[in-house]
């Protein structure tokens, strides 16, 4: 199978890149070169493997129900590209 | 500067022949002579470095130094690193200013190893030759037309062309063993879970791990002291006790059993690191070692799976660079959803873009069984060969990269040509195992070739004692480019 530039555009636009038509044009043929790659596992006959999500059989531990963290807003704030009195700004959502 | 190993220096620094301050500065002068030619720093502060050196003098003055208490160390840019620019080699990061330490930077500072700033690498750890830098590529101190590897390529390049003594590196499909092979130096990927991911920039969550990167395994050894630990604010950070990673250096070879991979040794190797891998087997025949070839069988399925799984990852990981809390912001956008797509096309690199939309793929509806279910299968089985394979012997051996550094550009037009430098890499990322490589060698222009040992999980210490009993019968690890010295 392959991406058709369509494919490339509707990929791009669910990442939230903007990609212009000449962008995606010039993706789609290393995408297409990598998927080639890519489709030599489907070869592998994987019935009854299950799958391997982790390295080590680990489990989320579970902690007290106490707030760990202090308060650092100003400290984090400071690095953003735009705040205004404690929020971050962004382009208006809601009209 | 004299090549000198980490315990050499501590013990100058607690016998008073040298302060940290001192040390740090024949660093820092070291870096301003070589570093505009190699470009393995994104960030210098030699104000900072210079305090943290004083504030490890004040420690040893005050007899409370550790093992490498005032031994300086450089740091990757993915470490989040406490009023430090943190790049991870991005234009989206270009202007982060860290706002905590990661728990490897807080590992080093507890022990009082002063940074000497931070090294470049391939943009979010996405690369095999340092390339994909926002910042630039790195040059091989062993000859600038060529690269250093990737993505720790700046940490490689600094330790070979001793501008550090040491530094720290992360490796998701060898981004620790491949630069340190092509820059011949000494550098180690621990078990999944032995070194905390906090703070630590997330490319690919299920494989990332960082290591150290020096000289010799016996200094590897004692950076990864320092490094280990168990960390809750990493939850796939193994609860362990702490060990002493240089306890088997001293031990013999008799006996140890090493597996040679058949399918490391086929097709695709080239003949110049064939034959300085195979001298290297000789020589630890010598040291009491016998082979067995053993078959990874599946290994060959690694890069495909890796470049569905990894990608996959860094889909989900990226998307919070999206211009609202840290980083780079578009400087012009209509509505908010503009202003993500314009932040992202304008502040990643192609590359990057490639495995997001690559990742972001794989995991859409109707494509999620045949890509990402299959491949986590297959890495299933890869897991599986190395488990039988360990049932026959204690390490396996092999090349670390198919060939010697090549020269910029020449791959950097081609992703795939590109990926297969990790065919030999990846498998140990996937399986969650613990991979070193060390120098053996160079090849006729004189380039460093690495040698890989892939050992069983938690099995580190016996992989630094055959790789210093190694360097203790030959001296590949301690040359250095000549014109540099």
């Amino acid at each position: 199978m392959s991406l058709s530039t369509d494919d490339v555009k509707r990929i791009a636009r669910l990442a939230r890149i903007e990609t212009s038509d000449a962008e995606a044009q010039a993706t789609q043929t290393q995408l297409n070169s990598i998927f080639e790659l890519i489709a030599t596992m489907q070869a592998v006959d994987t019935r009854g493997v299950a799958p391997m999500a982790h390295a080590q059989e680990v489990y989320q531990r579970l902690r007290e129900d106490v707030a760990t963290e202090t308060d650092r807003r100003a400290a984090f704030q400071a690095i953003a590209p735009a705040v205004d009195n404690g929020l971050y700004l962004v382009p208006k959502v809601i009209d | 500067m004299s090549a000198t190993t980490l315990s050499a220096l501590a013990a100058q620094l607690k016998a008073r022949q040298i302060s940290s301050r001192e040390l740090a500065q024949q660093y820092l002068d070291r870096i301003a002579a070589l570093n505009p030619a190699i470009n393995a720093f994104i960030t210098l502060d030699a104000g900072k470095t210079l305090a943290e050196a004083a504030a490890a003098d004040a420690l040893i003055a005050a007899g409370q130094a550790g093992p490498l208490t005032g031994v300086p160390i450089a740091h990757k840019d993915i470490f989040c690193t406490d009023g430090w620019l943190t790049t991870c080699g991005s234009k989206m990061l270009h202007n982060f200013v860290a706002p905590y330490d990661a728990h490897v930077i807080q590992q080093f500072k507890a022990a009082g190893m002063p940074s000497l700033g931070k090294t470049n690498m391939d943009e979010f750890a996405m690369g095999s030759s340092n390339e994909t830098s926002y910042f630039g590529a790195v040059k091989n101190p062993w000859n600038p037309a060529y690269v250093p590897g990737g993505s720790s390529g700046g940490a490689a390049a600094c330790v070979a062309a001793r501008m550090a003594p040491a530094a720290t590196g992360t490796d998701t499909g060898g981004s620790i063993r491949q630069p340190a092979a092509l820059c011949g130096i000494t550098g180690l990927k621990p078990t999944y879970g032995l070194v905390s991911r906090y703070g630590m920039i997330a490319f690919a969550s299920s494989l990332d791990q960082a290591g150290p990167m020096a000289p010799s395994a016996e200094d590897c050894a004692l950076l990864l002291n320092v490094m280990t630990g168990f960390d809750p604010r990493d939850s796939t950070c193994l609860e362990r006790d702490k060990e002493d990673y240089t306890r088997d250096l001293d031990k013999p070879l008799s006996g140890l059993r090493v597996g040679l991979p058949k399918e490391f040794f086929a097709e695709g190797l080239n003949n110049e690191v064939a034959a300085a891998v195979e001298a290297a087997v000789s020589e630890l025949k010598k040291l009491g070692a016998t082979t067995v070839e053993i078959s990874l069988a599946n290994s060959k399925l690694a890069i495909p799976v890796y470049y569905v799984l990894a990608p996959a990852e860094a889909s989900s990981n990226l998307s919070r660079f999206d211009g609202v809390r840290y980083g780079y912001r578009a400087p012009e956008y209509g509505n908010l959803d503009d202003m993500y797509c314009k932040t992202r096309a304008q502040g990643f690199g192609a590359e990057v873009k490639r495995r997001i939309l690559i990742g972001a793929y794989v995991l859409s509806h109707g494509y999620y069984d045949a890509y990402y279910l299959q491949a986590q299968k297959i890495r299933r089985l890869i897991a599986e060969d190395f488990s039988a394979a360990f049932k026959a012997c204690d390490v396996i051996l092999g090349p670390t990269a198919p060939g010697t550094a090549f020269k910029l550009g020449e791959k950097s037009d081609d992703p795939v040509e590109m990926y297969l430098n990790d065919l030999y890499t990846i498998p140990a990322n996937l399986a969650g195992l613990p991979g070193m490589s060390l120098p053996c060698g160079f090849d006729s222009k004189g380039l460093p070739i690495g040698l890989q040992l892939v050992g069983d999980y938690f099995s580190e210490a016996k992989m630094l004692n055959v790789a210093h009993q190694y360097q203790r019968a030959t001296d590949w690890h301690s040359r250095q480019p000549e014109d540099l010295k």
